[in-house]
């Protein structure tokens, strides 16, 4: 269970940013070849994101590359440049249909075979930015194996849906309820979309509060600032750990007297707890515990 | 050629400065002889009001002739405006070859390019930056630049190495018998540390003011028995340039990144326990480390005993909150600092003398625990430059960089790996300023190399968890990795700068730039 509680977008034009930008320590970094990059800088970016991913230095985090619209006749050039080189995963601007996703499939294919990289390596994560895009949820989650997470729209949704973002975010509530019913009938991510006040910290901070709850996984992230109080938002409280370690133990005890479920605390526990309770562990980094368990 | 201890050949002789003493290690040198002082003066009472009418009365008075030093402090930053009015008033009375003895110049001060270009000025014993750096760089002075440290400048006046003829106080507040206060008007910059020594041992001293109040003032900076004129003018600076500082942390990411590194390792440091004391600049990654020490020490309940230096309002608040017990301020770098010196009997004025004076009988930086500092860059035996950029231009002061350096317990070089595309971790310094001998660790976005001399610190460290170490070797080749080679600086073999230890010897110089 990879955690992605925060992926960074550095734009693809910008070396220093590139180089630099998981330091910050993010879950992942999102290389941008599409709204940060002018179209005449199209091809110096792919460019430059092909050497910095040939150094490959991004510590831990999973990387991947946000390519041009399928509308756009820039999103092969993109995946040939990058792909090759060691990503993790693509990211796919307004996606409407599933059937997109299934011919991009195809294409990664194609190239994970040509540059001798394990068919199905390269993950998708669909970017939901229009009204259609959300109403199609669940297909598109489902249309390959390879999406890995599905991500509401922020802005272009709003002006999609004829209104404007509001401090609350009233206008988001509906579309990202659908985005995590989708994506967990579908079992993959749901992901939010970036907070825009770069310097409103409490506004960042109650946002995140309110899609973790909904389900959401974590969020994009436009400025590193904004990492360290998403990720204090998704760690566990002392007493989930708590809850989540004892779960684990008699999970395991279960399992070696082979038991299919267990009592804990007066609640019965299954499967699905079980696997919360170590994604909780994980999320508050106790990751011996959830190798040692799983 | 001697060979110092930091590995730079020097010439016995340079001219404008005269016999090298070679830098032998950060304590070897031991003073000699007494304290240096001046000539006796009686003022009897048929003398109770030594003001003079203007500038280039006090200039008369004093006897100030062509080739003597002269003297000013730089408590007014950029603001200051006696530096150009004295030497303007020189120039017109036709005094030449002198030699400028500034605790700081600031851009403010490129007036006197026109001064140097003429005549007037000879030589500058003090740090140069802007267009005075460039031109002293390009060859433009006589005689080389000589760059003390906040400490070693009142060492070399206080020894006899520099004698001042007449020293010039810019003071925000005096009365008519030469009583100067730092506070109290619109000129206020707070602390006259850099001052003191000047007053105590130049010949003849000038106080400068635009704020004549009746004798006797309050809060008395330097006494009237150190001041043998006062000169009255419209105004001595532009209190938009006194108060230069910031008492905002920076919200820049990868200033705060590297600030949170060398935090880290304070924190899993030795000396981060109850009476703590450090030093920071005003600068963006030192504030920024500030603050996230003191995030700590309020989590862990930790009280401070002092901070020391440039005092800013940052530092004030630690102090209101308890985190700190005083404040010694050797320059008052805000507002809010100004207004706390003259009313807080927590917030001690200091000179530099006892700020960083290593030939005293104790100077407060050895008092210090931690001290973090910037650079143009460092190298892989962890010496730091901070007087020459990339071009090898002379743009920047020592000012209490290698003082702190030596006296502080844990000293942390924070730096961004690259400026640019230049790199600011590097196989060899371009210039020396503070030996790597007294710096412990450099803390860069990239992570944390602690001197292998500090096995301590290291094992401290690792012990904590949460410092992202690495080798210096390692920064360096990263920095090189992602820069490429750099083509050296191509330089004459004139030099036009002299870099000295705190005690005098000579750590390296800096040549002439071929144009």
């Amino acid at each position: 269970m990879k955690l992605r509680r925060t992926k960074l977008y550095l734009p693809g034009n910008n070396p220093n940013m590139l180089l630099r930008g998981h330091l910050f320590g993010p879950d992942g970094v999102i290389l941008d070849l599409e709204d940060a990059v002018a179209p005449a800088q199209k091809d110096a970016a792919r460019v430059l994101i092909r050497e910095v991913l040939k150094r490959g230095r991004f510590g831990d985090c999973e990387v991947t590359i946000r390519i041009n619209g399928m509308d756009t006749p820039e999103w092969k050039e993109d995946l040939q440049w990058t792909v090759p080189y060691g990503i993790h995963g693509i990211r796919i601007p307004k996606v409407e249909d599933p059937q997109a996703i299934r011919d991009i499939d195809e294409e990664l294919s194609a190239i994970e075979e040509k540059a001798g990289i394990p068919q199905g390596k390269t993950l998708i994560f669909c970017l939901l930015e229009t009204a259609l895009g959300i109403h199609r949820a669940y297909d598109i989650a489902g249309a390959s194996p390879r999406v890995a997470g599905i991500c509401p729209g922020g802005e272009d949704l709003c002006a999609d849906l004829h209104t404007s973002r509001s401090n609350e975010g009233t206008e988001l509530v509906g579309p990202r309820q659908l985005v995590v019913l989708a994506a967990n009938a579908a079992g993959v991510d749901a992901l939010d979309t970036v907070f825009p006040r770069v310097t409103d910290d409490e506004g960042l901070r109650q946002e995140t509060m309110f899609v973790k709850q909904l389900g959401f996984q974590g969020k994009s992230v436009i400025h590193p600032n904004q990492i360290p109080i998403i990720h204090h938002c998704f760690t566990p409280t002392e007493k989930e750990v708590e809850s989540a370690r004892r779960i684990v133990a008699a999970a395991r005890e279960a399992e070696a007297k082979g038991a299919g479920a267990v009592k804990v605390d007066g609640k019965m526990v299954d499967k699905p707890v079980v696997q919360r309770a170590r994604f909780t562990l994980q999320r508050a980094g106790i990751d011996e515990e959830v190798v040692e368990h799983a | 050629m001697h060979r110092n201890a930091v590995g730079r050949l020097l010439p016995e002789e340079i001219p404008g400065y005269g016999t090298v003493r070679p830098f032998e290690g950060y304590n070897v040198r031991k003073p000699e002889g007494n304290r240096d002082g001046r000539k006796h003066v009686a003022t009897f009472n048929d003398r109770t009001d030594k003001r003079l009418p203007d500038i280039k009365a006090a200039i008369k008075a004093t006897g100030l002739e062509s080739g003597m030093t002269v003297s000013f402090h730089h408590h007014l930053r950029n603001g200051d405006q006696v530096v150009n009015m004295v030497l303007d008033a020189c120039a017109e009375m036709g005094i030449r070859d002198l030699v400028l003895f500034p605790t700081a110049l600031f851009g403010v001060h490129k007036h006197l390019v026109q001064h140097i270009k003429s005549g007037v000025i000879r030589q500058i014993k003090g740090s140069v930056n802007g267009p005075i750096g460039q031109l002293a760089s390009e060859g433009g002075m006589p005689d080389p630049v000589i760059l003390r440290s906040h400490g070693g400048r009142p060492r070399a006046v206080c020894s006899g190495d520099v004698h001042i003829d007449v020293a010039f106080i810019a003071a925000p507040t005096a009365d008519k018998y030469g009583n100067i206060s730092g506070t109290g008007s619109r000129s206020s910059c707070g602390s006259l540390g850099y001052a003191h020594t000047d007053a105590a041992f130049a010949d003849q001293v000038v106080a400068v003011t635009d704020n004549l109040q009746p004798y006797p003032i309050a809060n008395i900076s330097i006494p009237m028995y150190n001041v043998h004129h006062v000169v009255a003018v419209e105004s001595i600076g532009d209190p938009a340039g006194i108060v230069s500082g910031t008492t905002r942390v920076t919200r820049d990411p990868l200033r705060l990144l590297i600030a949170r590194n060398a935090a880290s390792l304070i924190e899993s440091s030795p000396y981060f326990t109850d009476g703590i004391s450090f030093q920071t600049g005003a600068g963006g990654i030192s504030l920024a480390t500030a603050a996230y020490v003191r995030e700590v020490m309020r989590e862990r309940k930790i009280k401070g005993s002092f901070g020391l230096g440039g005092i800013t309002g940052f530092f004030l608040s630690m102090l209101d909150e308890g985190l700190f017990e005083r404040l010694l301020d050797v320059q008052s770098f805000d507002l809010d600092a100004v207004k706390s010196i003259g009313s807080n009997p927590n917030h001690v004025e200091i000179s530099a003398d006892w700020y960083a004076n290593p030939w005293n009988a104790g100077c407060a930086v050895n008092m210090l625990d931690t001290v973090v500092l910037g650079a143009t860059e460092v190298d892989s035996h962890f010496n730091a430059n901070v007087n020459t950029e990339a071009t090898g231009a002379l743009l920047h002061g020592i000012g209490g960089h290698q003082d702190t350096a030596s006296g502080a317990k844990l000293t942390i070089i924070t730096t961004p790996l690259l400026r640019g595309r230049i790199p600011c971790v590097v196989d060899d310094v371009y210039s020396v300023t503070t030996p790597g001998e007294v710096v412990d660790a450099v803390a860069t976005e990239f992570g944390v190399a602690i001197n292998p001399r500090r096995q301590d610190l290291i094992d401290a460290a690792k012990e904590a968890g949460n410092v992202p170490l690495m080798d210096i070797e390692d920064m360096v080749k990263q920095a090189r990795e992602l820069t490429g080679p750099m083509d050296p600086v191509a330089t004459e073999d004139r030099i036009i700068g002299v870099i000295e230890w705190r005690d005098g010897t000579v750590l390296d110089v800096v040549r002439q730039l071929k144009m």
